[in-house]
């Protein structure tokens, strides 16, 4: 363990080289990842492969930071897209895992960066997947007199933003009674809050459609044209997905962005320095509720379908375990943790399932469907929880921290995570 | 409304169990300032033991039926110990190595114990039973119907239930004695009040929170064995909705306080049961979650609880 402990905690990110040897790199990685996407079509490795290029793009520190991003919204944006475009199956897996990236990012915020335990995320995502979702289907037809039928997939751009500023108002009304709570208390009842938006969209029939479920949300469209296919939410998903990303950059270094990490430091402490705990709170929990609120539209209209079984418990504690395990505060960690998570969650379980069945077979063994590893996620994320609290609690790749020192006897400031490398 | 006093009654029983529950969080919570978020899943392998017992016995002939204060002491037993050695094995390997570490690392630590457990449970009871919903046998079958001068309908009542509140009962006495009289209840007051002083006067800190989740957990454990008899089926997932409520009653109680927690325990079932008789019984558990909400917000300390200053 103790070993353990010591290979895990030089790791940091960082490619050797000068500036032309790392753009070769990933030029050379990049050609080597098409080509498995080309060669292996149904491959979730493959998919995997191409995703450690943003990897790859990140860790070049010799590469100017606008190259940077250039080089992965080229890779994400137009390489991708040119080579699985007709292929349904990485693109579902693309937009999926741009999603939870989204709401990994949304959740970092309130968690991360303003350090509250928010165990109830999912209600927001809740909120906008159901706003789009009966508004398109007609339902809000039936108890809004001033609506003839359902809403056509035009609306569905402005009932983007109307997601936003829905999640981001449940995020103010969440915040105002939980203003006062600390730790674990914030904790339990930012859970509670996501039961009862859950039991709430079960039980308000007339509302929601109950445990039924509404089907039939419809897909956006421009001009006539629905964009229905995978290729079209992958583009309307990263698209949002960058914005997010351009939003969060934003954030982290601004007035608020401060606020909100001396709120998670020391709450008494930044009090005494004039930080508006109630405004920054706010805005915190109204900021990332806003992400999940737009990401709640994209996956209603995406499935097409919606129910309260999406919105449990377990989903808030995987976007919980997407940022524990990337590294609280850092985006880069973030969107890193959100990408294994859900490609462990959607597909790794299910193919190893796979291929134990496939081995029970040859060897004449019947595997019961209940030991099936597909059905144990909540096992994954506990170990996954476990582990990276007790050996790694800043996570894959640690938030990078400015620290500004007063004077030269003052201390350095210390990473709000605790020391990692203590093994028990 | 007529079915009122019924709800009352049957209200009366779940906060029992409630309550018992809830002492596990608010020892925990004493000494730790934690809240021991695998307490529920405790709770809930103290059920699976249980009824394993009670599904053992009737194997070999011993039904339940037969001599059931024989057959709940036999299956009480185990589940107690089953489930106290599994609170201490949690508290060493899960919150222990990181008692300095910030509160959300332990909290997350904690939820992932909690995950682990319930789908450990749901593997072991795939592979031993074929199904991880269990029916439990019953022990005490008989039901009661009591006419009530001025009550328009008889009241029924589970022989089970009054099983379920005199065991509660006696365990919240005995777990009061060991508090209040013993040497090591006394040394578990002192490391509630100031684990650092409490050091300083010669107690093994360590050991002593060790012994209050042993406590604590042995406590839970017994509540699930009398939840499995009250309410006949069980799943490895029925830890965390009441775990949450038993959370929610040693907060109305006042956390860290015991009788408070017994308090907040029956309190909780009875406000549950009548307020869900009148809002529908799909709202019930919104029920619970609103109470807790009110509470945190109007009166944070609880019914029973000091007031904590924050410390700079």
């Amino acid at each position: 363990m103790a070993a353990l402990a010591r290979f895990w905690s030089p790791f940091r990110l960082r490619l050797p080289g000068g500036r032309a040897a790392q753009l070769l790199l990933i030029g050379g990685y990049l050609a080597f990842t098409v080509g498995l996407l080309l060669l292996f079509p149904r491959s979730i490795i493959a998919f995997l492969l191409y995703l450690a290029n943003l990897l790859l793009v990140f860790g070049a520190r010799a590469v100017p930071g606008a190259w940077q991003a250039a080089i992965a919204v080229v890779e994400t944006l137009v390489v991708f897209p040119a080579v699985a475009a007709g292929n349904p199956f990485f693109m579902g897996v693309g937009t999926t895992v741009a999603i939870y990236v989204a709401l990994a990012l949304g959740l970092n915020i309130v968690i991360g960066y303003a350090g509250l335990l928010d165990l109830g995320y999912v209600a927001f995502y809740a909120s906008g997947a159901y706003l789009w979702a009966i508004f398109s289907t007609g339902k809000a037809a039936e108890f809004l007199p001033f609506l003839h039928g359902p809403l056509g997939g035009e609306w569905f751009w402005p009932f983007l933003v109307l997601g936003l500023l829905f999640a981001a108002l449940m995020g103010v009304l969440l915040g105002i009674p939980v203003l006062r709570l600390h730790g674990d208390y914030l904790a339990i009842v930012t859970l509670g809050f996501g039961e009862i938006i859950r039991i709430l969209a079960a039980g308000l029939n007339s509302i929601t459609n109950g445990a039924v479920g509404l089907p039939g949300v419809g897909a956006p469209a421009i001009g006539g044209r629905t964009l229905g296919a995978a290729v079209d939410f992958y583009f309307i998903t990263l698209v949002i997905v960058g914005l997010i990303v351009w939003v969060t950059i934003r954030l982290e270094g601004s007035r608020i962005g401060r606020a909100w990490a001396a709120i998670r430091e020391d709450e008494t402490a930044a009090r005494a320095m004039g930080v508006p705990l109630t405004r920054a709170k706010l805005l915190a929990f109204a900021c990332g509720a806003s992400f999940a609120g737009m990401m709640g539209v994209i996956f209603a209209a995406k499935q097409s379908y919606v129910d309260p079984t999406s919105f449990t418990f377990m989903e808030s504690i995987g976007v919980v375990s997407m940022i524990v395990l990337g590294g609280m505060g850092g985006i880069p960690g973030v969107a890193l943790g959100a990408a294994i998570v859900t490609l462990l969650n959607i597909q790794v379980l299910g193919g190893i399932s796979d291929f134990i069945n496939s081995v029970g077979a040859r060897w004449g063994i019947q595997i019961p469907p209940a030991l099936n590893p597909s059905q144990y996620h909540q096992l994954v994320f506990g170990v996954i929880l476990v582990l990276m609290a007790i050996w790694r609690p800043e996570g894959l790749i640690p938030a990078r921290r400015r620290h500004v020192r007063a004077d030269e006897e003052a201390e350095p400031a210390t990473p709000a995570a605790a020391p990692g490398g203590e093994p028990a | 409304m007529d079915i009122l006093p019924q709800l009352f009654l049957d209200g009366l029983v779940v906060g029992f169990v409630y309550a018992l529950i809830a002492v596990g969080y608010t020892m925990v919570y004493g000494v730790l300032e934690l809240i021991n978020f695998a307490h529920g899943d405790i709770f809930m392998v103290g059920a699976f033991v249980g009824t394993e017992v009670l599904v053992a016995l009737a194997g070999w002939g011993l039904r339940a039926t037969a001599d059931p204060w024989l057959a709940l002491s036999l299956a009480l037993l185990p589940a107690m110990a089953v489930a106290a050695a599994l609170g201490v094995a949690v508290e060493r390997f899960a919150y222990r190595p990181l008692r300095r570490s910030p509160r959300l690392i332990i909290l997350i630590s904690a939820i992932g114990v909690s995950f682990i457990i319930e789908d450990l449970v749901r593997l072991v009871e795939t592979i031993h039973q074929g199904k991880f919903v269990l029916p439990v046998p019953t022990v005490f079958p008989d039901v009661y119907h009591v006419s009530v001068p001025g009550l328009p309908s008889p009241l029924t009542i589970k022989a089970n239930s009054l099983v379920v509140v005199g065991a509660a009962v006696i365990m919240m006495v005995v777990l009061t004695l060991i508090v209040s009289r013993t040497r090591a209840g006394r040394a578990m007051r002192a490391v509630a009040e100031d684990p650092v002083t409490a050091a300083l006067q010669g107690v093994d800190v360590d050991r002593i929170i060790a012994l209050t989740f042993l406590i604590g957990s042995a406590m839970g454990g017994a509540a699930g064995v009398l939840f499995a008899t009250q309410y006949t089926t069980i799943t490895p997932y029925i830890g965390f909705l009441i775990g949450i409520k038993a959370f929610t009653a040693a907060v109305v109680g006042g956390i860290g306080n015991i009788p408070g927690s017994f308090l907040g325990g029956i309190l909780l079932g009875v406000l549950e049961q009548v307020g869900g008789g009148f809002v529908g019984a799909k709202f019930q558990n919104v029920f619970a979650f609103c109470v807790l909400v009110a509470v945190l917000i109007f009166k944070p300390s609880g019914l029973l609880g000091q007031r904590v200053q924050e410390k700079v």
